[in-house]
């Protein structure tokens, strides 16, 4: 049961994020739901390559015993890089609407339709 | 080792290499003077077509390419000392993805001569290209990666690139907004994408797109996964009912990143076909899936053209065009997969089904491209995009409007243009399948038509406008840039039997063929 604890943060953080970014209006409560859906996904890839009890998988002069996997933590590594441009790019595409539209609500932006 | 074998051993990675090089040395261009930049970026769109023209050209001729990151040798997927398991980062190249190479490479050529010109009047140009080199590299690498996790990085490079040209001419905010929504989709879609590759990895030990394929086993988790991908990437290509953000997008980006975004959109669905055909294949079940792709297609189909007959913008209503038209690539390929599991069936009229499919996202790329540079030309000169303020710009834009005219006749399927030829295989195979689909997409056809007649009318037709008196033709770097798609458009629709036999049955046989791709990497397996 204990074991399956982090599968299951993975699972409330998803829920978490997911009603974030369905339910809110605000643009930066958006972007914060989708840094929680980005964490529940990173969670979720060093989970899998985790070994109980594993050392951390740096080769030089490494005990030859069990290892935790090295290639989710790679994968994560990338993650987390793409997730810093991602919001960025929202953060500052926050910035322009509110100079533009003096709001940042997403009810309130709605200027192309049909 | 000579030049020509570094480069011929090398092309798959070149690919990538060079348009990231252009763009992260495009803003020193910059500093030099605009004209060193502007032939920095051409030349290295020509070098980057080349490269992508002799590596199609190896793949055509001799079978899958594979490129191994830091291995003792390009073509060595499984090292001596890993147990048979191909532990790098590898790009394989199959007719598919050589296909996808193709259209990439020369929408790419003829929008960036396009924009030299179209975008020559605004500031910051630098940004400019760099953004449109990354989203090149995003193309390349989505449709040549082999590793899954590869595949998530460069769709992110392609959102984020695209996010930001979108928003590029703020356009009072309109622009953002678009971007703002195109953006939070996309991402959402790569965190699915990211759930599912966990997922693979937890399975099976495996980033590699042949190692998954080979030993999936299509449980429980393999359907989430499945549902995952195919909603993200469905999403990603502007697939109704998730197709709400491609108008706003197309419409408020430049003309030249609308076209450009075309192809972007058909790397998201080559993604999809490789997702369903080579890591699936046949141990899922083919006829629902098949299905489930057949409805999103249709759908597509019919809420596209529905949506654009009423639009007053004239991009937004060729972005309702796009959505229709995507409707007719999921719709042939997906006929191809739903009798994927039958061998008679398949033989009959699947593959012509794929064919068809396939032969349509070459031919949408071209016209499609086209129709949003003729109209990113028509507002380039008389500064609006209402449909309403237009009219009489026949007798001054005459070239604009002979490529207008070759690009609208080849959306609604008129011989002798490209749009016919895929669209006649479609109809042909999808009959034998399910003659109401057929016929939905016989009629979407006609309204498609329906709607360009009046597109032309309102722009073209009528007396001269007082206001536009002092129009003039489009610069002459936009001209060779629509001319470039325009002479495709009408090759392809002329002799359409040479390019089926040649580009368009191999890319069909490859993505079908899953053995085959699996084998390319993993080796006679």
């Amino acid at each position: 049961m204990l074991w399956n604890l982090p599968f299951i943060t993975v699972v409330i953080l998803t829920l978490i994020g997911l009603v974030t970014v369905l339910l809110k209006k605000n643009i930066i409560k958006i972007l914060l739901g989708i840094n929680i859906l980005n964490s529940a996904a990173n969670l979720f890839l060093i989970t899998l390559g985790y070994r109980e009890g594993g050392v951390a998988p740096i080769y030089t002069l490494a005990p030859s015993d069990l290892m935790v996997l090295p290639t989710p933590q790679a994968l994560v590594l990338t993650s987390i890089v793409i997730g810093v441009a991602t919001s960025a790019l929202v953060l500052s595409f926050a910035i322009v609407i509110q100079k533009k539209y003096g709001t940042v609500d997403i009810d309130k932006i709605r200027r192309l339709q049909g | 080792m000579t030049f020509s074998d570094f480069i011929i051993t090398n092309a798959p990675v070149l690919l990538v290499a060079i348009p990231l090089l252009a763009a992260f040395l495009c803003p020193v261009m910059g500093k030099i003077s605009s004209m060193v930049r502007n032939f920095w970026v051409m030349g290295m769109m020509l070098v980057t077509a080349a490269v992508a023209f002799i590596l199609a050209y190896r793949v055509f001729v001799t079978g899958p390419v594979i490129y191994v990151f830091g291995a003792a040798a390009a073509n060595l997927a499984i090292p001596l000392d890993s147990g048979g398991i191909p532990i790098r980062i590898i790009f394989t190249v199959d007719a598919m993805s050589a296909f996808m190479d193709i259209i990439c490479a020369i929408v790419g050529v003829s929008v960036l001569l396009y924009s030299l010109s179209a975008e020559s009047r605004n500031s910051s140009l630098e940004g400019y290209y760099t953004l449109f080199f990354l989203m090149i590299v995003g193309v390349f690498g989505m449709v040549s990666t082999g590793d899954i996790f590869n595949f998530f990085v460069f769709l992110e490079i392609l959102s984020l690139a695209s996010a930001g040209l979108i928003a590029y001419r703020i356009d009072g905010g309109l622009a953002v907004e678009a971007a703002l929504k195109y953006f939070i989709l996309s991402t959402l879609g790569a965190i699915f994408v990211l759930f599912a590759i966990g997922i693979f990895y937890g399975q099976y030990n495996a980033l590699n797109i042949a190692m998954i394929a080979e030993r999936m086993q299509f449980s429980m988790l393999d359907k989430i996964a499945l549902v995952l991908l195919v909603a993200a990437l469905a999403m990603k290509c502007g697939a109704v009912p998730l197709h709400f953000w491609t108008p706003d997008a197309y419409s408020m980006a430049p003309s030249s990143v609308t076209a450009f975004l075309v192809v972007a959109s058909q790397a998201s669905l080559y993604g999809l076909f490789r997702v369903v055909f080579t890591m699936y294949n046949i141990t899922m079940n083919c006829v629902t899936v098949g299905w489930i792709i057949i409805i999103f297609g249709v759908l597509s189909m019919v809420v596209g053209v529905t949506m654009a007959i009423p639009q007053k913008d004239i991009k937004r209503l060729m972005a309702y065009h796009a959505v229709s038209q995507t409707g007719y690539m999921l719709l042939g390929v997906g006929v191809g997969l739903a009798v994927l599991g039958n061998a008679g069936l398949t033989s009959a009229f699947g593959f012509m089904a794929m064919e068809g499919g396939i032969f349509h996202i070459f031919n949408h790329a071209m016209y499609k491209g086209l129709l949003f540079l003729t109209a990113g030309a028509i507002i380039y000169r008389i500064g609006t995009r209402d449909l309403n303020k237009m009219g009489g710009l026949g007798h001054t834009m005459k070239y604009t409007m002979i490529f207008f005219m070759i690009g609208a006749l080849a959306i609604a399927g008129i011989p002798p243009f490209n749009g016919f030829a895929s669209k006649l295989m479609i109809y042909e195979s999808v009959y034998l399948f399910n003659p109401l689909l057929a016929i939905i997409a016989m009629v979407v056809s006609i309204l498609t038509l329906a709607s360009f007649v009046k597109v032309f009318h309102s722009v073209f037709m009528g007396p001269k406008l007082p206001e536009y008196a002092d129009v003039k033709e489009a610069p002459l770097p936009m001209l060779i840039g629509m001319g470039i798609l325009a002479a495709i458009v009408i090759l392809f629709g002329l002799f359409p039997q040479p390019v089926v036999e040649i580009l368009v049955a191999p890319a069909a046989h490859a993505l079908a063929d899953q053995g085959g791709y699996i084998a390319s990497v993993l080796g006679g397996a």
